[in-house]
C-alpha cells in the first residue's frame, strides 16, 4: 500500500475509519477538528454510511457515543483537552458502564495555549477514569493506536482514551495503512442492566473495572507501545512520553541515545519496566509533554529514593510545550547558537477579519455602554473574544463555553446592571441555553448580545448547531418576544443598532440582540464554490 | 549547496513564514509533494486555530533522505527561511544557521499593524545576513499576470537552494494546481520561473 501524507489528526481519523467506525461524534475545537472534518470528507466513510455531522457539545458527542456503544458499534469522540471537562461527567461514568462496541476517546491537548485558555493534561482524566490511556509519538502511531485503541476497548470492555498534542495534531509525515476492519453488527450487551448506574448496580460495576487494572497494566507490557531500549550509559535513565520521543533522539547522530531509553506510549505503565530502569542507572529523567505526571508519581510525594529529573525538579520547564533544544539543555547537551532575534520585529497578534460583522457589533456595543462605567461586558469563546484586544477592548471576561450568560447573572445579582453577555451562535447551542433559562427564571437584568455569524468560525467555520434556530431557542426559553432583537451590523447601521442596544440596556430583565450577519470567511467560500460550479455548467453547455 | 540525486545525506530544513492568509501552507504542499517525489522523508508542522486570523503563521518543513525524529526544527539548525513578508522573515532568524542558512523572502510588507517598523530598516536587518534573496515578488507575480503568485514568485527564488530538482517543483505545481485550471498551473509556473531566474540572476 501506498504511503499517505497526513496530519497527525488525518492519521487518528483514516485508523478510526479503518478500525470500522459506525460513527465519529464531536464539537470541533483546535487542535482537534481535522479529525471529524477527515472522516465527514472521506469517501469511504461516506458510502459506508458511517455518521459524523457535529455534535451540539463534547458531551452530547460522548454521550452519543456511549450509545453506540451501549449497541455494539464502534465509535471515535473527539475534542481538544477543554472539551473534556465538558463531557468529563459522561466520561468518567462511561468507565464504569463499561464499553461494549468499541469505544474510543481522542483529546488533543494544547501545551504553549496556542489556542486555548489552559494547558490541562488529559492524561489525568484517563488516571482519573481508570482507562487505558495511548499516547503516540508520530504520524504512524497515531494511525496505529487508533486501530489499537478499538482492540483494547473492546478486549477489556473499556473505553480508551486517545491523547495527542498540538505538535502531532498538525504535523503531517507518511502513512502506512493496514488492512481494514469491519464494521460491528448491531448487538446489545448481555446483561441488559450493565449501563444502569444505581448505585448497586454501580458498585459491582466499579468494582469490575478496578479489577480489570493488573491485566490492563500487563496489556501495556506487551502491546509493543511501551518500549524499553537498552543503552550502555547508566548514569542516566530516560523516560520518554509521547511525541518527547522524537526530541529526545533528534538530539543524537541517528537516534542512537547512550542511555537507557523507557518509550512510553500506553498507560497505565507497567511497574515492572519502571522499576527495571531505576535499579539499572544511577538518576532518572522525565521527558513529558504537558504536566509532570509520571515524575510526580516516581519521586512521590516525599521524594526519598534516586533523583529523579524533569519539570518539578527545574531540568525541564514547568510549563509550556517541549522541543528539540529544551530536551538537549536538560541532557547538558551544547545547542547550536542561530542569530539573536532580530529586535526591530514587532508582535503581530490575530485580529478578526477585514469585513466582519463582529467589528460593527461591538462598536456598536462599545457606544451603547459609553453612558456606563467600563468592566460590563462578559464574554465568551470564539472569534470575537479577539474584541478584548485593541482598538476595540470591548470585553472583560473569557472562561469557558458559556460562561458569559452565566457570569452575566452573577454579576447582575452583585449589582453591575446593566451587564451584558456577548456571545456566538455555535457557542450558544454549546452551552449558552441552559444559562440564558437560568436569566429568565431569575429574571435576571442582563442584555444578552448573540453574534450569529451562522457557523463556528474560529475553528475555520463548521456547521453551527444554531443555524436558523436562535430566535426559537430564545423564545422556548421564555425571553418575551419584545425583547428578542434582531440587527445587522454593518457600519452604515451603527446608529440604528447601538439605538436598539440603548434601549434593551434600559430593560430591566432579560433581552436578547441578535447581530446576524454570515462569516466573510464562508460567505467567500460559498461564492467561490458557487463561481466555480458556473464554471464548470457553462463549460457542459 | 550542490546536491545530487539519490544523496544519502540530504537535509532541509525549512522554516516558511509569513502572515496567515499569504499561502504560506501551499508553498509547504509544494515542496513536499515535490520532495515526496523524489523519495525523500518529510515532515511538516503548521499552524492552524487562532493564531491563523490575521497573525503571524509558520510552518516548519523537514525533509531528509533520512528518517526524521522531531517534528520541530532545533535552534539555530535551519537551512533556510522561506517568507512572504520581509518583518516576518525576520522573526525566526534564531532558527537559522548561522553560517550556511539562506534567508528568501518577498520585500513587499503585509501592514495590519500599527506599528509596523520603517521598511528600510528592515530590509537592512537582512541585508546583513551571510546568505540571502530579497525580492519584490508582488511586481514580479504581477508581470506573470497576477499579484496572487506571489507566493509562488518567493519558492521559484527558493528553489536553487533546496536540494531538489527543479522538474520536481514544476510536476508538483501541476498536480496541486490542477484542480484550479489549465490557466491558473500557467501562471504559477511562469511565476515560479520568474522567481527562479531572479535567484540565479543575483547569486
Amino acid at each position: 500500500m501506498k504511503k499517505l501524507l497526513l496530519l497527525g489528526d488525518e492519521a487518528i481519523a483514516q485508523g478510526a475509519i479503518d478500525a470500522g467506525i459506525s460513527g465519529v461524534y464531536a464539537y470541533p475545537g483546535t487542535p482537534s477538528t481535522e479529525i471529524t472534518e477527515y472522516i465527514q470528507a472521506s469517501a469511504e466513510a461516506k458510502q459506508r454510511g458511517v455518521k459524523s455531522m457535529w455534535s451540539s457539545n463534547e458531551k452530547t458527542a460522548m454521550e452519543t457515543a456511549i450509545g453506540m456503544s451501549y449497541a455494539g458499534k464502534k465509535s471515535l469522540v473527539c475534542m481538544k483537552h477543554v472539551g473534556l471537562n465538558v463531557a468529563a461527567d459522561a466520561f468518567i461514568n462511561s468507565a464504569i458502564t463499561g464499553a461494549n462496541g468499541g469505544l474510543v476517546v481522542l483529546a488533543a491537548d494544547d501545551p504553549s495555549m496556542h489556542s486555548s485558555q489552559n494547558e490541562q493534561d488529559s492524561r489525568f482524566y484517563g488516571k482519573f477514569a481508570f482507562v487505558p490511556i495511548l499516547e503516540p509519538s508520530n504520524q504512524q502511531e497515531a494511525y496505529d493506536m487508533t486501530r489499537y485503541g478499538f482492540v483494547l476497548s473492546e478486549k477489556y470492555g473499556v473505553p480508551v482514551l486517545l491523547r495527542i498534542t498540538t505538535r502531532l495534531a498538525h504535523s503531517r509525515s507518511g502513512v502506512l495503512r493496514t488492512e481494514s476492519a469491519t464494521e460491528n453488527e448491531l448487538k446489545l450487551p448481555s446483561d441488559l442492566r450493565q449501563f444502569v448506574l444505581l448505585p448497586s448496580i454501580a458498585r459491582k460495576q466499579y468494582n469490575t473495572l478496578l479489577a480489570k487494572q493488573d491485566a490492563l497494566e500487563e496489556d501495556a507490557a506487551t502491546s509493543g507501545f511501551n518500549e524499553y531500549i537498552d543503552g550502555s550509559d547508566k548514569t542516566l535513565g530516560i523516560i520518554s512520553c509521547g511525541i518527547a520521543y522524537n526530541y529526545l533522539i533528534e538530539n543524537y547522530e541517528d537516534g542512537k541515545v547512550p542511555f537507557p531509553v523507557l518509550k512510553v506510549g500506553q498507560y497505565p505503565v507497567p511497574k515492572k519496566m519502571l522499576q527495571k530502569l531505576y535499579e539499572s542507572v544511577d538518576e532518572l529523567l522525565v521527558l513529558e509533554e504537558g504536566y509532570p505526571i509520571l515524575e510526580e508519581l516516581l519521586r512521590g510525594y516525599l521524594n526519598l529514593g534516586k533523583k529523579i529529573r524533569g519539570r518539578m525538579e527545574g531540568s525541564v520547564p514547568r510549563a509550556g510545550e517541549l522541543n528539540p533544544n529544551i530536551v538537549a539543555k536538560a541532557l547538558g547537551i551544547g545547542i547550536a547558537e542561530g542569530f539573536d532575534p532580530a529586535e526591530i520585529v514587532k508582535g503581530r497578534p490575530p485580529k478578526l477579519c477585514d469585513g466582519c460583522g463582529h467589528w460593527d457589533s461591538f462598536a456598536a456595543l462599545n457606544e451603547a455602554l459609553k453612558p456606563y462605567s467600563g468592566g460590563r461586558v462578559l464574554s465568551d469563546i470564539g472569534c470575537y473574544t479577539l474584541s478584548a484586544l485593541p482598538p476595540l477592548q470591548a470585553i472583560n471576561s473569557c472562561v469557558d463555553m458559556g460562561a458569559s450568560i452565566t457570569m452575566a447573572i452573577g454579576a447582575a445579582e452583585a449589582g453591575l446592571v446593566p451587564a451584558v453577555a456577548a456571545i456566538g451562535d455555535s457557542t450558544f447551542t454549546h452551552s449558552g441555553i441552559t444559562g440564558l433559562l437560568d436569566a429568565v427564571n431569575r429574571k435576571a437584568p442582563i442584555t444578552v448580545l448573540i453574534n450569529d455569524n451562522a457557523t463556528t468560525g474560529m475553528t475555520g467555520g463548521q456547521d453551527s448547531a444554531a443555524y436558523g434556530k436562535v430566535e426559537d431557542i430564545c423564545r422556548g426559553v421564555g425571553v418575551e418576544e419584545d425583547h428578542i432583537r434582531i440587527i445587522k451590523p454593518l457600519r452604515r447601521l451603527h446608529e440604528e443598532n447601538v439605538q436598539v442596544i440603548k434601549e434593551e440596556l434600559e430593560y430591566e430583565g432579560v433581552s436578547v440582540v441578535i447581530a446576524r450577519r454570515e462569516c466573510v470567511q464562508t460567505l467567500a467560500r460559498r461564492m467561490k464554490l458557487k463561481a466555480m460550479e458556473k464554471k464548470k455548467a457553462a463549460a457542459k453547455a | 549547496m550542490v546536491y545530487e540525486k539519490n544523496d544519502k545525506n540530504m537535509k532541509k530544513d525549512i522554516i516558511l513564514a509569513g502572515v496567515g492568509g499569504q499561502g504560506i501552507l501551499t508553498i509547504a504542499t509544494i515542496i513536499g509533494t515535490a520532495a515526496l517525489s523524489e523519495g525523500l522523508q518529510l515532515k511538516q508542522s503548521e499552524v492552524h486555530g487562532m493564531s491563523q486570523r490575521g497573525g503571524d503563521v509558520q510552518s516548519h518543513l523537514r525533509i531528509s533522505s533520512k528518517n526524521i525524529a522531531s517534528d520541530l526544527i532545533p535552534e539555530g539548525k535551519a537551512d533556510m527561511i522561506i517568507s512572504v513578508e520581509p518583518m516576518e522573515s525576520l522573526r525566526y532568524v534564531n532558527m537559522l544557521d548561522k553560517e550556511s542558512g539562506w534567508l528568501v523572502t518577498s520585500m513587499n510588507p503585509f501592514n495590519n499593524i500599527s506599528d509596523y517598523p520603517d521598511l528600510e530598516e528592515v530590509l537592512n536587518e537582512i541585508w546583513k545576513l551571510p546568505h540571502y534573496v530579497t525580492l519584490d515578488a508582488d511586481k514580479i507575480a504581477k508581470e506573470q499576470g497576477s499579484v496572487k503568485a506571489a507566493n509562488i514568485v518567493v519558492l521559484g527564488a527558493a528553489s536553487p537552494y533546496m536540494g531538489i530538482q527543479y522538474e520536481s517543483f514544476t510536476d508538483a505545481i501541476k498536480s496541486v494546481f490542477s484542480k484550479k485550471g489549465e490557466d491558473i498551473v500557467k501562471l504559477n509556473l511562469k511565476a515560479l520561473r520568474a522567481g527562479r531566474q531572479y535567484a540565479e540572476k543575483r547569486t
